[in-house]
């Protein structure tokens, strides 16, 4: 069921630059939803305008039914919690996540049980007297996520909460924001530019370039069949491998190697897409490279080489490799996943 | 001994400069404790004497001027209330001013701005006949209303508040607005509380220019009653030189009550911020 929904909503900023273009998206209730993309892909004045902080040039958002596009941002009920958490410095805790409630018209009593409820499952209760500018980071993270919780709204919106942490908190309170978010079953949209946050929070995806949605699907989908070329590229690390060629009769021709596809694309000038992971060393491997550098992480052994045709290519090799720089390995291709995507289009074809 | 060195050079600059400020003072207060008659003789004196009492009771009390209307703590009352119309309106004002420049962006808020700035450049001096020509056609001459308004409009206090406001993220503002704050309770909830410190300094800065006014009062008062302190050094106690001593400290203390109760603020301000 449709719960948040955006009908060809369209950003034209006035300079003339189009932030948002025609964007279509329908998000379940309590669904999490994440906005994808690189930086300066619109994915954040989406959600601005989601949040009424930015107007809406064209279309139509609508909350629960109700079209919101001209509704107040305090009227809309939705909570934002910001990349810097936006705390009001002068206020200490107590007063940052009642000021809404205050602003609403709430009695007191009932702010001070809310407030108190929410501080007990963010475990901040021993906080609420202290000013945001006496907090570590992640503590002031969890009063922006209380300020957002405390006023019970019908959507949450983050807007890439989690980069000013650092990267062993970063994980930590990622899981719990998606603990929290099932706990209460709020719809809610987290943008990042960070893919590794995208996999693992988002039920599903939306994954924005140039203010257009490229795919919207759950994370596997989006990893396993990316829909575009762009997607194909933004998900995943190591990068997908591309080597460009043409198909002649379900066969793949580049300069380096050829590979039978197992499906019918006409023939066409196309981009061949293969993730590091769905290589194998192999004696009698279509793809010949000469390795160039090795990166050993542990779990795994990253290997870039060139082949024949000067492509640079990645391969994922479990554990700590064998291989050594300068020597050379053929590479099979795992003829379940790969990819084809027109050269003109930028469109998948199988 | 690098380290003791340093602090030695630097702990002197520092005494030197206590000295530089103090000494003067300590030269006028304790020259006022004298009788006029052995200043005269002996010039200003390091050493307290004995006619405190004395010559502040006379120089507070006594009745000036050509129409002795009016007394040195008359003159001081003035002056207090002068500057501190000035200063809170003028910090009022300018508050105001910068926060519609900043927040409420208009196609003209820079031009806006710079019209304001520009006045700096027109101080009163210059405009002095066509304020007086307002003043007086609005019937204000020789009222506190007259004293204050011509001055209660500050531009640099409008370029500290809107360099200030400027400086606040924009998410705070954006953050407030899904708390429901509207305009009014943007301002009066966050810019208010978190200019204290800029609030604390801009009045004190404007008081010590109200306070210092001399031309303004002198042009727009005809009655001895609202004379002020500039003006009373002049016109009261220009002669005797111990009357002017007292009336130099007496003077200070309207200004450093402001300072100290404000400074209690200013520096709370600082800490709070951090």
């Amino acid at each position: 069921m449709s719960y948040l929904e955006l009908e060809n909503v369209t950003k034209i900023y006035p300079n003339g630059t189009k932030a948002v273009n025609e964007t279509s998206l329908s998000i379940n209730e309590g669904e999490l939803m994440v906005f994808v993309g690189p930086s300066g892909c619109g994915k954040s004045t989406l959600l601005r305008m989601i949040a009424g902080l930015e107007d809406i040039t064209g279309g139509e958002i609508k909350l629960d039914n109700r079209v919101i596009n001209k509704v107040d941002p305090s009227e809309r009920d939705v909570a934002m919690v910001f990349q810097n958490y936006a705390l009001y410095p002068h206020m200490n805790v107590y007063k940052n996540l009642a000021y809404g409630l205050k602003n609403k018209g709430e009695s007191k009593e009932e702010i001070e049980k809310k407030v108190n409820q929410v501080a007990e499952l963010l475990e901040i209760k021993e906080f609420l007297l202290r000013k945001p500018g006496q907090l570590s980071g992640g503590q002031r993270q969890r009063v922006a996520m209380g300020r957002a919780i405390v006023r019970n709204p019908k959507a949450f919106l983050f807007d890439e909460p989690l980069s000013n942490l650092d990267a062993k908190l970063r994980g930590q309170v990622r899981i719990e924001i998606k603990k929290l978010q099932k706990q209460m079953d709020v719809t809610s949209v987290f943008v990042t530019h960070d893919q590794v946050e995208a996999m693992t929070l988002g039920d599903r995806l939306a994954v924005i370039n140039e203010g257009v949605i490229e795919q919207v699907g759950s994370p596997i989908e989006v990893y396993e069949k990316p829909a575009t070329y762009f997607v194909a590229e933004f998900i995943g690390t190591p990068q997908m491998n591309f080597i460009n060629g043409k198909i002649h009769s379900n066969k793949f021709i580049s300069d380096g190697f050829e590979f039978s596809i197992n499906k019918d694309v006409k023939d066409q000038e196309v981009i061949f897409g293969i993730r590091p992971e769905n290589l194998k060393v192999s004696a009698n491997g279509s793809i010949k490279i000469k390795v160039d550098l090795i990166e050993k992480l542990g779990a795994d052994s990253i290997i870039y080489g060139y082949d024949k045709s000067n492509n640079y290519l990645c391969y994922r090799e479990n554990g700590n490799t064998k291989i050594k720089a300068n020597e050379e390995i053929s590479l099979e291709i795992d003829d379940e996943n790969y990819h084809l995507f027109d050269q003109e289009t930028k469109k998948r074809l199988n | 001994m690098s380290r003791i060195f340093r602090i030695t050079v630097s702990h002197s600059i520092l005494i030197w400069g206590v000295l530089l400020m103090i000494v003067p003072l300590w030269l006028v207060f304790a020259s006022s404790t004298h009788s006029n008659s052995f200043i005269y003789n002996e010039g200003m004196q390091w050493k307290i004497g004995g006619e405190f009492f004395d010559n502040y009771d006379r120089v507070l009390n006594r009745k000036g001027g050509f129409t002795k209307e009016i007394t040195a703590s008359g003159i001081f009352y003035n002056s207090f209330i002068m500057a501190f119309g000035i200063a809170s309106l003028s910090v009022f004002v300018s508050m105001m001013a910068a926060y519609s420049l900043v927040y409420f962006k208009t196609r003209f808020s820079t031009l806006f701005f710079w019209l304001i700035f520009v006045t700096l450049l027109v101080p009163l001096e210059l405009r002095i006949l066509p304020s007086y020509q307002i003043v007086s056609d609005l019937n204000l001459l020789n009222s506190y209303a007259g004293l204050i308004l011509p001055l209660s409009a500050s531009a640099i206090a409008t370029f500290f508040f809107r360099q200030y406001y400027r400086s606040i993220p924009e998410e705070l503002l954006e953050a407030a607005k899904l708390d429901g704050a509207n305009s009014w309770k943007f301002f009066i909830d966050f810019l208010v509380p978190l200019s204290k410190t800029m609030i604390a300094a801009m009045f004190i800065f404007m008081f010590v220019y109200g306070y210092n006014q001399y031309l303004w009062p002198l042009i727009m008062t005809t009655s001895e009653k609202y004379w002020t302190v500039v003006m009373g050094l002049k016109m009261i106690y220009g002669g005797n030189s111990v009357d002017r001593y007292t009336y130099v400290i007496l003077s200070l203390i309207p200004p450093v009550i402001i300072i100290v109760f404000l400074q209690r603020l200013f520096i709370q301000g600082l800490f709070q911020s951090k």
